[in-house]
């Protein structure tokens, strides 16, 4: 039984990471830093929806709000209490900047759940180059708004004195170490769930069990749903956490 | 041989060498890093550009603008319900001095009606007792003729009845008799 359930797996097309898999959009080839790809095409319609949502659906500037500009204010009001009030009032000028993210990430990973899409957010090479973003941002904005002082995130002053140079190494790892787990966790979560359903996709294939994969497609889809929503939730407010640190660097 | 087809088709579907680690992750795949970070670098440009220059802007005022809207209503709002309030007191007030003064002119009317009403009264009692001694003196006047008449007829009467009985009354005799009988 097991035995046939294998074979019958293996004849089927049951490779749940080729959903990841970057190809150019117009015939075959070797993929040269420009070519237009499945990659360009879903940021591209990521872009296009969230032209379509805030500006064409605040085209109208009403002050009694249409749906699509209702949407748009609340995504609007919600990123930038986030923003003040986890990066402070300073922060506020850094608002397009997480804006722009928190968008990028959150329409990719719902385009990501379409089927048949390609979830340009469940590559490291996305995540990876979102993350260094931030990092980079936060350790400049960090220099150049405190100078030196912005290396007294690393040496706890409230520690007793013996403890501070372990807490310093501590400390700088992790500082180093945020870029890696921020944009791991984000691509992970997002490759996991895709992979997941495509391996019960797979099995939807052998009678038997079919019933029971659907169901499982349909439960981790939901999951995933609440997975898209919550990892660009998080990646944003760990932008604004980290801008904190940047802005105002005393523990 | 599961792996080999594997390999097969991921080489096929992605269009390029076996060397895009076959079964393994296409997230790992480094040919492709180079396409991925442009596209990402472009998208993220555009959506900056887009929402910093006209998306966030243009929210920003229009939430700014009902936010204005509202206070500005809101103020619209209590200044109206101030003079509501306002115009309530001026008419509390307004009617307050209007019964107040309604007040006065009845107490004024009344007392000036009063004083008439005594004097005309007094004038009336005036007629009246002038119209009484009036009539006192006529009814004397009657009675005193009435009197005199009677005293006529009586001796007139006397005269003839004692002429009737054939005496012959002397009218002196008669006058005194017919007096004293009045007097009895």
């Amino acid at each position: 039984m097991s035995e046939q359930a294998t074979q019958e797996a293996s004849g089927l097309v049951f490779h749940p990471l080729d959903q990841f898999i970057v190809k150019p959009l117009f015939g075959e080839g070797p993929i040269m830093w420009y070519t237009p790809t499945n990659v360009t095409l879903w940021m591209g319609i990521a872009v296009l929806c969230i032209i379509g949502l805030f500006v064409i659906g605040s085209r109208g500037r009403a002050i009694v709000p249409t749906r699509s500009q209702s949407i748009g204010e609340l995504i609007y009001g919600f990123t930038y209490k986030m923003v003040e009030d986890v990066a402070g009032h300073d922060g506020v000028k850094f608002f397009p900047y997480v804006m722009t993210l928190f968008m990028f990430i959150l329409f990719s990973n719902y385009l990501g759940l379409i089927p048949m899409s390609f979830a340009t957010t469940s590559h490291i090479a996305v995540t990876a180059v979102l993350a260094a973003a931030v990092f980079l941002t936060v350790t400049i904005v960090g220099f150049v708004k405190n100078g030196t002082k912005f290396l007294g995130l690393f040496w706890v002053s409230s520690a007793p004195l013996a403890l501070r140079p372990i807490l310093a190494i501590i400390e700088l790892i992790s500082y180093f170490v945020r870029p890696v787990s921020h944009s791991i966790r984000l691509g992970g979560n997002i490759m996991a769930g895709h992979a997941v359903m495509k391996v019960f996709a797979g099995f939807a294939a052998v009678a038997l069990i079919s019933p029971l994969s659907v169901a499982a497609i349909t439960a981790i889809y939901g999951l995933e749903i609440l997975v898209a929503g919550i990892q660009a939730y998080v990646f944003a407010i760990l932008t604004c956490v980290y801008l904190k640190d940047a802005l105002h660097p005393g523990h | 041989m599961s792996g080999q087809t594997t390999v097969e088709n991921a080489a096929a579907a992605a269009g390029h060498g076996a060397e895009a680690s076959g079964a393994g992750m296409p997230q790992l795949d480094f040919s492709t890093f180079p396409n991925q970070i442009f596209w990402l670098v472009v998208t993220l440009v555009v959506i900056y550009f887009v929402l910093s220059r006209i998306a966030l802007p243009r929210i920003a005022a229009v939430l700014a603008e009902r936010a204005d809207t509202i206070s500005n209503d809101i103020a619209a709002a209590d200044e109206l319900k101030r003079r509501a309030v306002e115009a309530e007191a001026a008419y509390e007030k307004a009617l307050a001095d209007a019964r107040h003064e309604a007040n006065a002119i009845v107490a004024e009317a009344k007392v000036q009606i009063q004083s008439e009403l005594n004097a005309e009264l007094a004038r009336a009692d005036q007629v009246i007792a002038a119209k009484a001694a009036e009539s006192e003196a006529a009814i004397a006047e009657i009675r005193k003729d009435a009197v005199k008449s009677v005293t006529t007829i009586s001796r007139t009467a006397a005269k003839q009845i004692v002429a009737a009985f054939g005496g012959d009354a002397e009218a002196a005799e008669v006058n005194a008799a017919v007096a004293a009988q009045m007097k009895g």
